[in-house]
């Protein structure tokens, strides 16, 4: 029986297992693809406090090594069920199934597609939801980034540097939040903005050609010849394995106040499942701490019962 | 067997091999690229009769990558006898990669 199980290896769930493991939980960490979660995406972090800058790859890296070397058992197999019972709970993966006396849900949320024909069929072969990963594949080239965050902003910019042409696609008729990198974006002499629309086709069959805009407001439809498209328009949260027995908003992040508890005892949430405003790296960590410290405190108080 | 390393020798190495290759193609710009070596060396320590070949697609001076129309990394070819039959474009872990591997 564990302790805890930490359901996902990104910076919320690796300083949840850091902090654990300092408490002297017997932890477990699941994680089902690779560790680091989305910020293994950035090219560049520059807003972690104590980091000037700092590659994607190379944080996540540091936090992995971090809570392994503090003993945290880390298995590659995915959680899909989650189960309660009165005096325990059971996490069921694709491989095993594990008891645990609490758990940390911290499963975060994949990228979000456009849902338009064709999208399965061409990822990698035109189509990314990733600029640092393919950036390179699109040298001085055509290519379209699609989507109006921050990520989409500073991935916009990255692309610039190294394709002949960028198209930047969103369905407002204005960027949300104002950004250095926006500034930086908006005098780069190969960045064409296109607002107010949004691509309703793809063209292609056994690569990107080209994609379909529609106009919102005129619903005149324009075709752009590109090599690439970068997808950046969000995330869906992962949260599946839990949905039976957690409770979540429409959109399925797992409803929580800022002390990171759920509707069930013992069952605590962090990072981007979680219902909240802001989503960045430093929130996630600031997630992982006070789920993890208050799943110690709930153990604490159920040994005390005993 | 050890990795190979392709720089310059894909042909001697996959084309003209009679037999089974994969091939991690990949950069070292790439997160995701960085956390799939270990996946992929571990593998080829488990399944001797595979051929285990990377390429750098920064040190691609063949185009191979043109070639075989490679878009996004990492991704991962198996050749038999020199020709392509599966490709994964992404992260695996090491139980889907053998999986992958699997019917070889």
């Amino acid at each position: 029986m564990y302790d805890i199980i930490i359901i996902g290896a990104g910076p919320a769930g690796l300083t949840s297992a850091i902090y654990a493991c300092q408490a002297r939980k017997n932890i477990l960490l699941l994680e089902k693809e690779s560790y680091g979660g989305q910020i293994l995406k950035a090219d560049k972090v520059k807003n972690y406090p104590g980091f000037n800058e700092i590659s994607g790859f190379e944080f996540a890296t540091k936090l992995y090594n971090q809570a392994s070397d503090l003993g945290a058992d880390i298995k590659f197999e995915e959680a899909v069920e989650i189960k309660n019972y009165d005096d325990y709970k059971e996490v069921i993966t694709n491989k095993n199934s594990y008891k645990t006396k609490s758990i940390v849900i911290a499963s975060g949320a994949k990228n979000r597609k456009l849902g338009l024909n064709n999208e399965d069929k061409l990822i990698g072969k035109g189509i990314s939801y990733c600029s640092t990963c393919d950036g390179m594949f699109f040298k001085d080239k055509e290519v379209a980034i699609t989507g109006g965050g921050n990520n989409a902003i500073d991935d916009a910019l990255y692309l610039s540097n190294i394709c002949k042409k960028v198209y930047v696609i969103y369905r407002r008729k204005e960027f949300r939040f104002d950004s250095i990198n926006l500034s930086k974006l908006k005098v780069k002499e190969n960045v064409t903005f296109i607002l107010n629309s949004n691509i309703i086709n793809l063209i292609g069959n056994e690569k990107l050609e080209g994609i379909i805009i529609k106009e919102n407001d005129t619903n005149k439809e324009i075709t752009l010849n590109i090599d690439g498209l970068f997808i950046t328009i969000g995330h869906i949260p992962v949260s599946n394995m839990c949905k039976n027995i957690i409770n979540t908003n429409e959109e399925g992040y797992i409803i929580s106040n800022e002390d990171c508890t759920t509707n069930i005892e013992g069952i605590f949430v962090a990072g981007d499942i979680r219902v909240k405003e802001i989503r960045q790296l430093t929130t996630a960590c600031s997630d992982g701490t006070i789920a993890v410290l208050n799943a110690c405190k709930y153990l604490n108080k159920q040994i005390k019962k005993e | 067997m050890e990795i190979i390393n392709i720089k310059n020798n894909f042909k001697e190495e996959v084309e003209d091999y009679n037999g089974i290759t994969i091939v991690d193609f990949w950069a070292t710009w790439c997160g995701p690229c960085k956390m799939f070596a270990p996946v992929f060396e571990n593998v080829s320590k488990k399944l001797e009769s595979i051929k285990f070949c990377k390429l750098n697609v920064d040190e691609d001076s063949e185009n191979i990558c043109k070639d075989l129309g490679i878009m996004s990394i990492p991704t991962t070819i198996i050749f038999k006898n020199g020709k392509e039959i599966k490709r994964n474009i992404g992260f695996i872990s090491e139980d889907d990669l053998i999986k992958f591997l699997g019917d070889m």
